[in-house]
């Protein structure tokens, strides 16, 4: 039983990691670059979810 | 004095599609957990190299005078950084008061030590699941677990800012009543009982140069409290949670860091504590006192502390090198935040695979000392922050959510105290003081001469602060 702990934490890492990359590129394809970039230092967060819905690509 | 006003620069206004940004979502408790977290794994292995290099008596001495020079670190960043409110930290501070080459130094300073932190700290954290399924009798790899460690933080850290730093509070805070547990386990208020200082203690047994000699190894009971700066740009209210969360965190450490000491020297001999080959002392000290329970909790204890580290250098790695991204230092491609999360999701995973390899196949005494070598330059660089900012917008000029009091004090004490543990890096790491020194220069070479020209030069200026004074 010891001996599978190993084996289940490489599969849990990848199983999470898998799905980070999948978002990952899902995010990369769905957003315009100008927006996943558009952040600004010293701007402050005013209208975040407006902001997602406009930037969505069709 | 002008009142000329710097306005935010065109960029920061909205693009056509709105913008996204980081979510100001934390409070002190959050930026407590972030810098505690991050430090807290250095009072249970590490510090103890110094009583190998000078004796207890050394080791205690480097706890406080490093505990000093992290005092005029924190009061530095809690000033400067609740005025220069931004991801990046010491980064973006070095910016807006030094210039570029500086501020692209300070931000390769600070992702090199939380990422070789964090490194070390995953690599401790899968070594520590062998060591525990060894007391039960069984030989388990270390490594899946240290990779299983990186994959549940970075999906952590990837998933968004407070839920991060909330896991974070709780398991520092928890990792800290351990320490405070194995105190009242020992029965202090009997010290014959179960503490031998007065068998155990010795007098400096290689004199004062052992003593300057320690103070490398000082650095490890407060390694990374300036990392609260790097929350900046996410806390509801800078001016407050900044100073409250740090400050309250540098006197948490310090009474961490004097627990420690005084049981762990009380517990074990100096010879054993400052073995090349000790790893976990807080644990060992469990260990002698033969209580399972107390056995059980620092295990624990110690278990917690490295994962919590691990959390909150994921955590500022990536919004030094975002930040460094967003203004173009390096590819704006890592300037990206995730639309859902609202987290720097791309420098994330970008620095993720590195800190594998180092956990992976990298020794731990090599990863930590390039991390401590990185946040040592990172505080050299803090008392020529703290001059130019003061000579620049004097008290009075700009709105500081705090100022710290006795200027230039704390700023030619922290200069003083650099330049000396600087020598004592050298006496046990020379050759890789140089080689981290060489490394520097290159990179500042190639900044000048070829990344410089994609920097976005008068929008990296973006606080609304008067002109500076001489300008």
């Amino acid at each position: 039983m010891w001996g599978m702990l190993g084996w289940a934490a490489w599969i849990i890492s990848a199983a999470i990691f898998a799905w980070i990359i999948w978002d990952f590129f899902q995010i990369n394809m769905k957003y315009e670059e100008s927006l996943l970039t558009s952040s600004r230092e010293g701007v402050d967060e005013l209208f975040v979810d407006t902001a997602t819905a406009a930037g969505t690509k069709e | 004095m002008t009142d000329a006003v710097i306005a935010p620069p065109a960029g920061a206004a909205p693009t056509s599609g709105g913008h996204i940004g980081l979510l100001k979502v934390l409070g002190p408790v959050h930026v407590w957990g972030l810098g505690v977290g991050i430090v807290l794994v250095g009072e249970f292995m590490g510090w103890n190299y110094g009583v190998g290099k000078g004796g207890a008596f050394a080791a205690l001495i480097s706890c406080f005078v490093i505990g000093l020079l992290y005092t005029c670190v924190a009061m530095i960043d809690s000033e400067i950084t609740s005025t220069v409110a931004a991801a990046g930290g010491q980064y973006a501070q070095a910016k807006h008061t030094i210039g570029p080459l500086m501020a692209f130094n300070v931000g390769i300073f600070m992702v090199l030590t939380y990422t070789m932190l964090n490194a070390s700290d995953i690599q401790v954290a899968g070594q520590l699941i062998q060591i525990g399924a060894q007391q039960l009798g069984h030989d388990i790899p270390w490594q899946p677990f240290t990779i299983l460690w990186l994959a549940i933080l970075t999906l952590l850290n990837y998933r968004g800012v407070f839920a991060t730093l909330t896991v974070n509070f709780v398991i520092t805070a928890a990792a800290f009543l351990t320490i405070i547990v194995l105190f009242i386990g020992v029965t202090p208020w009997n010290p014959t009982a179960t503490l031998l200082h007065k068998d155990l203690l010795t007098s400096l047994p290689y004199g004062w140069i052992g003593v300057i000699a320690s103070l490398h190894f000082g650095i490890w009971y407060y390694l990374g409290i300036e990392g609260t700066c790097q929350a900046a740009e996410e806390v509801r209210s800078p001016g407050r949670a900044l100073p409250l969360g740090t400050m309250s965190g540098m006197i948490t450490l310090l009474i961490a860091a004097a627990i420690t000491w005084y049981v762990v020297v009380g517990l074990l001999p100096w010879e054993y504590t400052g073995w090349d080959a000790e790893l976990a002392p807080l644990f060992d000290a469990a260990r002698v006192t033969g209580s399972p329970f107390l056995i059980v909790v620092l295990f624990i204890g110690t278990l917690l502390s490295a994962i919590a580290s691990a959390n909150g250098c994921i955590n500022d790695a990536a919004r030094a090198w975002f930040s460094m991204g967003r203004d173009r230092y390096l590819p704006e491609w890592f300037g990206a935040v995730h639309p859902k999360y609202h987290t720097p999701f791309r420098s994330i995973i970008f620095l993720t695979p590195i800190a594998a390899l180092f956990a992976l196949y990298i020794p731990l005494a090599e990863i930590i000392t390039f991390s401590i070598l990185s946040g040592l330059l990172n505080y050299t660089f803090m008392p020529l922050n703290m001059w130019n900012f003061r000579r620049k917008w004097p008290v009075g000029t700009i709105r500081r959510g705090f100022e710290h009091p006795f200027h230039p004090i704390p700023a030619i004490v922290l200069m003083l105290l650099c330049i000396t543990t600087f020598f004592a890096v050298y006496l046990g790491y020379g050759r890789q003081l140089l080689a981290m020194m060489a490394f520097y220069i290159i990179i500042s070479v190639w900044f000048a001469f070829y990344r410089y020209r994609y920097v976005r030069r008068g929008a990296q200026f973006t606080m609304a602060w008067p002109r500076p004074q001489g300008y």
